[in-house]
């Protein structure tokens, strides 16, 4: 089941990209951070916690460290500093992530 | 003025004055700990968290026999605070490492550990491993790792969870901790016991003191007529996001957390009351860390700080006795939270000067005197 955004998408017209999130692909205005196009496409969690909890992006500044995200294969990386790119491969992180960068589940 | 309702007041509300304010409230004292601020240099919120014997007191038997005496009660002390607080330390003392990567460090460090093993004889042990069967027991560890010494009593605790734990303990037994409660000022009062005044002006009695301040301490103790001298020594940390597994090991320099995160840390810089950090140390701390575990490499580093150690003159611990008032005790030390354990119950014995008391002479400052003298 999608849980519809919380968020409103501003009106202003602006040249939308295309990434993918758990391999479903996803529009997003371009400029936004990673977070911003997650809560903007959906109100479901972008990631579970070390202890399995749900979780998204809270602060929006660098801070919570709610908003991890696996960009491009890389784990735990923060969706609110990272501006969303054409063809990015985006994955909810699950977890914490392992030493080798693999996930932990 | 009002002597107040405490038999003893405890000037500082860190780990090393929480831990002797809970000795002396089992003893069966009625205790006050004063608290400074958060504007303070609070060791006790930035440390490493080492539970660690490992080349302490090379050079001075006193010390290595104190530290080992730590250690060893480190379990019970744990549960003790888990059975009052109901908090978990995450203590784990499965044995700590100290990676190499000069050969001339390396030799030095190990002959340290054959002096500190003279001293303690049956009571440590410790091994000295070349890199290369480092690497066949631990093949994570790099290539520039030239050895490492390993000793099994060694282990680490969750800091800030001591820190919380200590002072759920000192309440449930009675204690009062005062926050905001900084001392400024001391003096012995005329009709005995001491005046002191807080940062914000107000004047305070008190019976007994023990001086357990820290760096904050410095001015007190020399109100005081002792004759130590504490000096800051700044270290810089890092810590990384969490991992989902376990590091294959524990070092002084290298631990994870119980949460997952990796510290990484044990720089020493002599640059007074300053505890910011620097971005050039901060570097070499995740070099030195991605040299000794060369996965480390793309873990991100979250946070870093500086913190403040608390140094003697000799780097020892400072027992001592007002030669001028009666009534008022120094304690202070580097490695506060090792020591927790003893501060917590023997220690005690010693403040009341009780015939079960340890013999802590070996730590009183009139070993500063003598050394000027020599």
């Amino acid at each position: 089941m999608k849980i519809a955004s919380r968020f409103l998408t501003r009106p202003d017209a602006v040249r939308t990209v295309m990434v993918s999130l758990d391999g479903e692909p996803v529009a997003a205005r371009a400029g936004d951070s990673v977070a911003a196009a997650l809560l903007a496409h959906s109100g479901d969690a972008s990631r579970q916690s070390g202890k399995g909890a749900p979780r998204t992006a809270f602060c929006m500044m660098g801070i919570c460290f709610d908003c991890l995200v696996e960009v491009d294969g890389q784990p735990n990386c923060q969706g609110c500093m990272i501006t969303v790119r054409d063809g990015m491969v985006l994955r909810r992180q699950r977890g914490l992530r392992k030493l080798d960068g693999s996930a932990n589940a | 003025m009002a002597r107040g309702t405490s038999d003893i007041t405890v000037i500082g509300g860190g780990v090393v004055g929480l831990a002797t304010a809970l000795g002396l409230l089992r003893a069966g004292r009625r205790v006050t700990v004063l608290d400074g601020s958060d504007s303070d240099f609070r060791a006790s919120q930035g440390n490493f968290g080492l539970v660690w014997l490992q080349g302490k007191g090379a050079g001075f038997a006193p010390y290595a026999a104190w530290t080992r005496d730590a250690v060893a009660a480190w379990p019970g002390f744990a549960a003790t605070l888990g059975d009052l607080t109901g908090l978990d330390l995450a203590l784990d003392q499965s044995g700590g490492f100290e990676f190499f990567t000069d050969p001339a460090e390396f030799q030095d460090f190990a002959a340290a550990l054959e002096r500190q093993q003279a001293h303690l004889g049956n009571r440590f042990t410790h091994e000295v491993i070349d890199g290369d069967d480092l690497r066949r027991s631990h093949p994570q560890i790099g290539p520039d790792v030239v050895g490492a010494t390993f000793c099994p009593l060694d282990g680490h605790v969750n800091p800030l969870r001591l820190l919380r734990a200590l002072r759920a303990a000192v309440r449930s037994l009675g204690g009062h901790i005062r926050a905001d409660a900084g001392v400024r000022g001391i003096a012995a009062a005329s009709g005995g016991g001491f005046d002191l005044t807080l940062h914000t002006g107000e004047t305070l009695g008190a019976a007994r003191v023990v001086l357990c301040a820290g760096l904050g301490g410095a001015d007190l103790a020399a109100e005081l007529g002792f004759a130590t001298r504490v000096r800051p020594q700044r270290g810089e940390l890092l810590i990384t996001e969490k991992l989902g597994e376990r590091l294959p090991f524990l070092s002084s320099t290298i631990r994870q957390v119980d949460e997952g995160g990796v510290q990484i840390g044990g720089t020493k810089a002599e640059v007074g009351p300053d505890d910011r950090e620097t971005l050039d140390v901060m570097a070499g701390l995740a070099r030195h860390a991605v040299k000794v575990l060369p996965a480390l490499a793309d873990v991100r580093v979250v946070r870093a700080w500086g913190a403040l150690r608390v140094m003697t003159p000799d780097g020892y611990p400072v027992y001592a006795r007002s030669p001028r008032h009666p009534g008022a005790c120094l304690v202070t030390c580097h490695s506060g939270i090792t020591l927790a354990p003893l501060h917590a119950s023997v220690l005690a014995d010693w403040i009341e000067n009780t015939e079960t008391a340890p013999d802590l002479e070996a730590f009183d400052e009139n070993r500063f005197a003598l050394s000027d003298a020599a």
